[in-house]
């Protein structure tokens, strides 16, 4: 089965419908996937042929339980173990990789369990990416916050107690260019202890400016993988460009970020291919940059404005464990970020396995804390969220239900140094 | 008999030296209490600037702050995260911890050497993390450290005395405390370092990871001091192989 993406609005132009019809039906009316575009910098990098090596070879059905027994003996994971650990053999061993999770998690991390919210500063986007509440052909409510604006989001949020900050853009450079995110990096570095950014990938000397700014983590999405899907799915703009997006982490720990994030979008593909490349692509990069540190989220596909029918597929919530035990067990070191698109309850439950950082006090919409905060009904306008939330607790909320699971919240665990 | 630890002109009577990231902060004040312990270590990242819950709120009064200046890849970064600590008013102790691998979060020697000259200029006390190294271990008592502390397994590993002989000879050729850092897992290793003529035990996730967090401080205390006492007393040999006949087997020979 397949998901339906492909909706169109009653608000286009005859000839936006046009050429939206022609980017989804003739591929030839498509650009190249693979072929950069000017100005984006190329990186001679031996990164990303080793992962797709690895994920293409990969066939999930081959291994067996036997496979995944010896895996689980093993005192260290290897590549092959960790394929085995994604397969569907052990799936029965879900229990097991669970308790071994849990023991890397405790050692490596303790108990602990960091807490961080996202901003959203502006929803413009230029891009067809069929599955994102943002993508350039659905009509919402668009909207860019000024810098009074973002500075007021900012003060709730850290009024609630929040010490660590994720700035979210659509990816626009025309409406949000880098000198508007570093804007928002410097008032942001007034609030909170740790800024982390999920903007459109740029060039290394763009992130040594926003490094500069006050930012220190970057977190970009490949989606997936599988750059043949990709094609498929990001039919237009600069986000189309799949090799320069997956060098976005590199250039970033290039332009002197202490940290980045990975993840493919499960449900897009084959999630266990994706799964695999995520974690190969962290685990290849931290040999060729040791000092960086890294993290892994694990987005599943959730409904948008227009579009209530999207879902992840597949990728029902048992997989999605499994999916973070193997990482876990593959790759002890890493963070593990489990977002507001999951349920409470589900939240609830892998934080004491696997997960070492939460949101909380989600929003992904546009200048619509004040009103989720305080019930205060702001003065503006408001953006259109990016997708449907399902976890919607507070910040205190959120740091009472993890103590009561036994778990320290912590705020904030950098230095700006 | 007065048996204590001196480090930077302060004198302790508890050779165990607490952690305190991995585990909730309101455990700290029983395990300090069933740890007996008077140091415990700090983040200084992970220290909270706001009125959410501030682990400087958890330690009890008459403990020693250690910050360390986890985070920092290289010499400056460690300097600047010791300034910002005694800032905050944690005081001139200061653990030095450098690490540029995100995975193994083995310290950087080099740059350690060079952090504890830097500090110690600066009038800090200065207990620099290192993989047990002779050579390093002297620059670090030429650079004006306070104590060395030598990692005896992986971090997090539980997995006790892997480097054990190593330490050994930090212990026999340096003149200043080596104070035994990382792996330690089980009372019992702490013990064996102490028997060794370690001066005192730091222990983190031993204690995070186990199921009665203060009654597991306790079982440490003890083991250090009886590990202590045993040095103190001068254990008797081991023997590697063969066995010591209590008659001479060359008490045959006549001149």
């Amino acid at each position: 089965m397949e998901n339906r993406f492909l909706v169109d609005s009653e608000f286009l132009s005859p000839q936006a419908l046009a050429r939206k019809h022609q980017l989804e039906t003739d591929p030839s009316s498509r650009k190249s996937h693979m072929e950069y575009l000017p100005g984006m910098e190329q990186l001679h990098s031996d990164v990303r042929d080793k992962v797709i090596g690895q994920m293409e070879s990969y066939d999930p059905a081959r291994y067996t339980a036997r496979d995944v027994r010896a895996a689980l003996d093993h005192e260290t994971c290897s590549v092959e173990d960790f394929k085995a650990l994604l397969s569907p053999a052990a799936e029965p061993f879900l229990e097991e990789m669970a308790a071994r999770a849990r023991l890397e998690t405790s050692r490596h991390f303790g108990n602990t369990v960091y807490l961080f919210t996202p901003l959203y500063i502006a929803n413009y986007c230029e891009n067809y990416c069929v599955y994102c509440g943002f993508n350039c052909y659905n009509h919402i409510q668009r909207m860019k916050l000024d810098m009074a604006q973002i500075e007021h989001e900012m003060q709730v949020i850290a009024d609630s107690g929040m010490e660590e900050i994720l700035i979210l853009t659509g990816e626009s450079r025309a409406q949000s260019d880098v000198e508007y995110i570093g804007e928002a990096c410097k008032l942001a570095r007034k609030y909170f202890r740790m800024v982390g950014l999920e903007i459109y990938p740029v060039n290394t000397d763009e992130y040594r400016y926003l490094h500069q700014c006050g930012a220190d983590y970057v977190t970009v999405f490949q989606e997936t993988y599988d750059a043949d899907k990709y094609e498929t799915l990001h039919l237009m703009g600069h986000k189309r460009v799949w090799p320069y997006r997956f060098d976005a982490q590199e250039r970033a720990l290039r332009g002197g970020m202490r940290g980045v994030a990975f993840s493919a979008l499960l449900g897009l593909s084959d999630f266990r291919k994706d799964a695999l490349a995520s974690a190969l692509h962290l685990y290849y990069l931290q040999r060729k940059y040791p000092h960086a540190e890294m993290s892994l989220s694990c987005p599943r596909l959730r409904p948008i404005v227009n579009n209530d029918k999207i879902s992840p597929l597949d990728v029902g919530e048992r997989q999605l464990c499994q999916v973070l035990c193997a990482y876990r067990i593959f790759l002890p070191f890493a963070g593990i970020t489990v977002s507001s698109r999951e349920s409470e309850r589900f939240r609830n439950g892998i934080v004491r396995i696997a997960a070492t950082k939460v949101s909380a006090g989600v929003s992904t919409g546009i200048g619509d804390h004040e009103r989720k905060y305080t019930g205060k009904e702001g003065d503006g306008a408001q953006g259109d969220e990016q997708f449907e939330i399902d976890d919607s607790r507070s910040f205190d909320q959120m740091y009472r239900d993890m103590e009561s699971e036994g778990l320290q919240p912590v705020l904030n665990d950098y230095l700006y140094v | 008999m007065n048996d204590t630890l001196m480090l930077g002109g302060r004198e302790f009577h508890s050779r165990f030296i607490l952690g305190s990231g991995k585990y909730s902060l309101k455990l700290i004040e029983a395990a300090v209490r069933d740890a007996g312990a008077e140091l415990i270590t700090l983040a200084v990242r992970r220290a909270n600037t706001r009125e959410q819950e501030n682990i400087l709120d958890y330690i009890p009064k008459g403990v020693t702050l250690l910050p360390n200046t986890s985070g920092a890849r290289n010499a400056e970064e460690a300097v600047r995260i010791a300034r910002l600590a005694r800032e905050l008013g944690c005081g001139d102790f200061v653990k030095v911890e450098i690490m540029r691998d995100s995975k193994y979060l083995l310290p950087d020697n080099a740059e350690t050497v060079r952090a504890t000259e830097l500090l110690a200029r600066e009038g800090f006390v200065v207990l620099p993390y290192m993989y047990p190294d002779l050579y390093t271990a002297r620059a670090l008592a030429d650079a004006g450290a306070a104590a060395v502390m030598p990692l005896a397994s992986p971090i997090g590993s539980n997995k006790g005395l892997a480097t054990r002989d190593f330490i050994q000879i930090l212990i026999d050729e340096i003149d200043l405390p080596i104070i035994v850092d990382a792996g330690i897992g089980r009372p019992s290793q702490a013990c064996e370092a102490m028997e060794m003529g370690a001066a005192a035990i730091m222990a983190n996730t031993a204690l995070a990871t186990a199921g009665d967090l203060p009654l597991m401080a306790a079982a440490f205390r003890q083991a250090i001091e009886a590990g202590r006492k045993a040095y103190l007393s001068g254990p008797g040999r081991v023997l590697s192989r063969g066995a010591a006949p209590s008659d001479p087997l060359t008490g045959f020979l006549r001149d």
